[in-house]
């Protein structure tokens, strides 16, 4: 049953680009209803299952509804004057405890399914660091000779024609396309939530721990996210851009980048054992 | 005086919310020119509502009055501690007023996570006043478990069984023995996060060893069941009023008793699923996915027991049975939604977005407080002495109910497009179901106003009421003396005989 779901999920990505011309933009779009459209493998798992689930509780509340509106039609006091005395019916009562356990597992074996396969991969070709400051992000590649930046909104006044609102930042990070990239999160002062909707990612930063998620981007464009988790007074500004390019135009911007940051240990040198220790992760 | 507490304290956090909306209306900021002062508006909204209008109202308020009255007892087991709840709360009130108001605020949610509510991020007394106002007011919540408790189990009348309790009665209970076993946690955490930030420990800071993580477990192990609290009265009141206006029994009423209990124990291993995205386990979030979705089943078994109580029925659409009518169908809604969020490979799109707010405005904002209405028309008569404006309730309820609907609905597509909660300006895309949503609230505000009038109305004018105006459906023992009640009824004990569902 659940195979069958990227048929719809496909045929609804086609209503959805009728109805509003703007699908396969990486940032929300206006009178949206769906998830963002996928940019990895996850995120597709992730729509699919919301179709399913989507489906799932509106035929329930639709059932229930309907339900009501003909209780409350045929058994109004005008319609029905006498009150039967009925209060107990054995079957009945055991059919509506075990059918929503059926649908529950219907729900909960993609469900697992899911959650597990979004929850790490362990073959990961390169790594990023993402941290959460007050109310910004820097990005660390460890990989690539650990060099470092930040990532600021661009405010209201200084916006290039293009740019969204409150989502364009003055370093998005780059990524490559069709390669697993392991990403660590953490922060360093007060909790921030690192999300990209159109990856399926959402990770909180929280001081003290560094999390794991992971992402096979795979297409090339700009993709949005928004910190969430409340970090205090410009929570709303902080948002998250991921820029995807090819592995040949990643490989340019890293030897650009590298001279352009700072690395993130500070100095010139090579801290001894800094390479084993990231490899070993 | 629970009552009326809890009506103040709702036109404060309802205005609260009127004014965020407004800010929400358009993108861009419109008038609030401090992000930190909305951050205090949202956390001061949250506070309110759960801990000063929806608890106060449904356990203080009917909880107090109509738990003695129904199992036929003269009056709760100890009648100053309730006093001395009912002022601990008034005081918790002035106190988180007072932490609005002190300094920038507290701009931390009502979820008070750390490190943002420690010293460093949040310097100044707001935080510590907030942190005092819920440890009184949840000292009262426990003062008045303990008397919820004893009452029900040593003062019922002769022949009222523990079978034979009303469903509200038994509401009642399951949330008094909730309140005992959560508030506690929340008062150590409370405490943990107090000397946190006055004291020097490091129970939440990674950098004395402690864990930020830690106090979102002890504060959800609260917030949990805390929800629960809030909504397991609500059936009860639902219950009652669904019995009496389809002049029948309570379909299943065992059922529907145990799948209170089921609920209230359930509530308390699940409290995890707020934390899919702090870096848990993998197998522990799966763990708390199937836990999680197993409430829907008692909850099920409520709503089609509701149903099946009306089924056959020979129903009277009075106010209080519209409200209730609306509870269920709102509760729905609230509830499917609830089974989405349960999912945690989901729930990571859905986590700390508008999806959130609209679920849990379904059930709380709306169901609950659609419940406490519904007691209020319901019991007003009792109350009071006098009945209210039927036609006027009647305009009530379809303007809140299409309100709330309007208001709540499009945040579920806010949500899933994935605008985060919190955030005083959003990204433009995100414009136009924030105007319907700002229009829906314009809606339910006509409707509050409506509701105040009639309020009024009924004290100044209302028609006397008779013992009983809902006629052969209403069974419970309430009914059976004058209204308003006496000061001590029930003087010479009620002898019950049949079971009240029956």
């Amino acid at each position: 049953m659940f195979r069958n779901f990227p048929s719809v999920s496909a045929l609804a990505t086609v209503a959805l680009m009728a109805a509003c011309g703007t699908a396969f933009a990486d940032q929300p779009y206006p009178w949206q209803i769906d998830l963002q459209p996928a940019a990895s493998a996850v995120a597709e798992q992730v729509r699919e299952f919301n179709y399913l689930i989507s489906v799932i509780i509106v035929a329930i509340s639709v059932f229930v509804l309907v339900l009501m509106a003909y209780i409350a039609w045929r058994f109004n006091a005008k319609r029905n004057p006498v009150p039967s005395k009925r209060a107990h019916n054995t079957v009945l009562e055991v059919l509506w405890t075990a059918l929503p356990v059926l649908i529950l597992v219907v729900i909960a074996v993609p469900s697992l399914k899911l959650l597990y396969v979004m929850d790490r991969n362990p073959a990961a070709e390169m790594t990023i660091k993402a941290v959460g400051h007050q109310w910004y992000w820097s990005y660390e590649y460890p990989d690539h000779d650990d060099f470092t930046f930040d990532s600021i909104m661009v405010p209201d006044d200084q916006l290039q024609p293009g740019q969204p609102r409150l989502l364009a930042v003055d370093n998005e990070v780059v990524l490559p396309i069709e390669t697993d990239v392991r990403i660590l999160v953490t922060s360093d002062d007060v909790i921030h939530s690192w999300a990209v909707p159109s990856f399926g990612i959402k990770t909180d930063a929280v001081p003290g721990r560094v999390n794991e998620t992971w992402v096979r981007i795979r297409r090339e464009g700009t993709y949005y996210g928004q910190c969430s988790e409340l970090c205090g007074v410009n929570h709303g500004y902080m948002p998250i851009a991921v820029r995807a390019v090819s592995r040949q135009a990643f490989d340019e911007w890293t030897a650009a980048a590298k001279e352009k940051f700072a690395r993130a240990d500070g100095g010139g040198t090579r801290v001894a054992g800094r390479t084993a220790t990231t490899t070993a992760r | 005086m629970y009552i009326v507490l809890s009506i103040v304290s709702a036109l404060i956090g309802g205005g609260m919310s009127w004014i965020i909306r407004l800010e929400l209306a358009e993108p861009g900021i419109q008038f609030i020119q401090d992000p930190q002062l909305y951050n205090v508006m949202v956390t001061a909204h949250g506070l309110i509502m759960v801990f000063f209008v929806v608890m106060p109202g449904l356990i203080g308020g009917f909880g107090n009055w109509f738990v003695p009255l129904m199992i036929g007892a003269p009056d709760m087991a100890f009648p100053r501690m309730n006093n001395i709840s009912f002022w601990l709360l008034a005081a918790a009130l002035c106190l988180l007023v007072t932490a609005g108001l002190t300094g920038t605020g507290p701009g931390t949610g009502w979820t008070f996570y750390p490190p943002l509510s420690n010293s460093t991020f949040h310097s100044g007394p707001a935080v510590d006043f907030g942190i005092l106002s819920l440890h009184l007011a949840g000292a009262s919540s426990i003062l008045g478990a303990i008397n919820f408790i004893t009452t029900i189990l040593n003062m019922r009348a002769p022949g009222m069984t523990m079978h034979r309790m009303p469903l509200f009665v038994w509401s009642m209970l399951v949330t008094a023995f909730l309140l005992l076993l959560a508030v506690p946690v929340l008062a150590g955490a409370l405490t943990m996060l107090l000397t946190d930030r006055n004291f020097g420990t490091t129970f939440f800071a990674p950098e004395g060893g402690g864990d930020p993580v830690l106090w979102q477990h002890l504060f959800w192990f609260f917030g949990h069941p805390e929800v629960y609290i809030m909504i397991i009265p609500a059936f009860g009141i639902i219950s009652q009023v669904v019995s009496t206006f389809s002049k029948k029994p309570v379909f299943g009423y065992l059922g529907m008793a145990y799948a209170m209990v089921a609920i209230g124990f359930i509530g308390f291993v699940v409290w995890a699923h707020h934390m899919y995205t702090v870096g848990l386990d993998v197998n522990t979030r799966a763990y708390f996915v199937l836990a999680t979705m197993i409430i829907a089943v008692p909850t099920g078994i409520k709503i089609f027991s509701w149903l099946a109580t009306m089924w056959g029925g020979s129903i009277e659409f009075k106010t209080p049975m519209l409200f209730a009518t609306g509870f269920i169908a709102l509760f729905v809604v609230g509830g499917v939604t609830g089974v989405v969020l349960a999912n945690a490979g989901l729930d990571v799109q859905l986590q700390d977005t508008y999806y959130v707010i609209a679920h849990f405005h379904y059930v709380l904002s709306v169901a609950a407080v659609f419940a406490l209405t519904t007691g209020f028309y319901y019991w007003i008569g009792k109350m009071s002495g006098r009945q209210y404006p039927e036609t006027l309730g009647k305009i009530h309820f379809w303007l809140t109910f299409v309100g709330v609907n309007v208001l709540f609905f499009p945040q579920h597509f806010l949500g899933v497009a994935g605008m985060p909660r919190r955030i005083p300006d959003y990204p433009d895309a995100f414009a136009g179901w924030n105007m319907i949503s700002s229009i829906g609230a314009l809606i339910t505000a006509l409707g509050t106003l409506l509701f105040l009038f009639i309020v009024w109305r009924t004290m100044a004018a209302g028609k006397a009421a008779e013992p009983n105006p809902w006629g052969v459906g209403a069974t419970t023992l309430e009914w059976s003396v004058p209204s308003p009640a006496p000061f001590h009824t029930h003087e010479e004990l009620p002898r019950v005989s049949a079971q009240p569902a029956e």
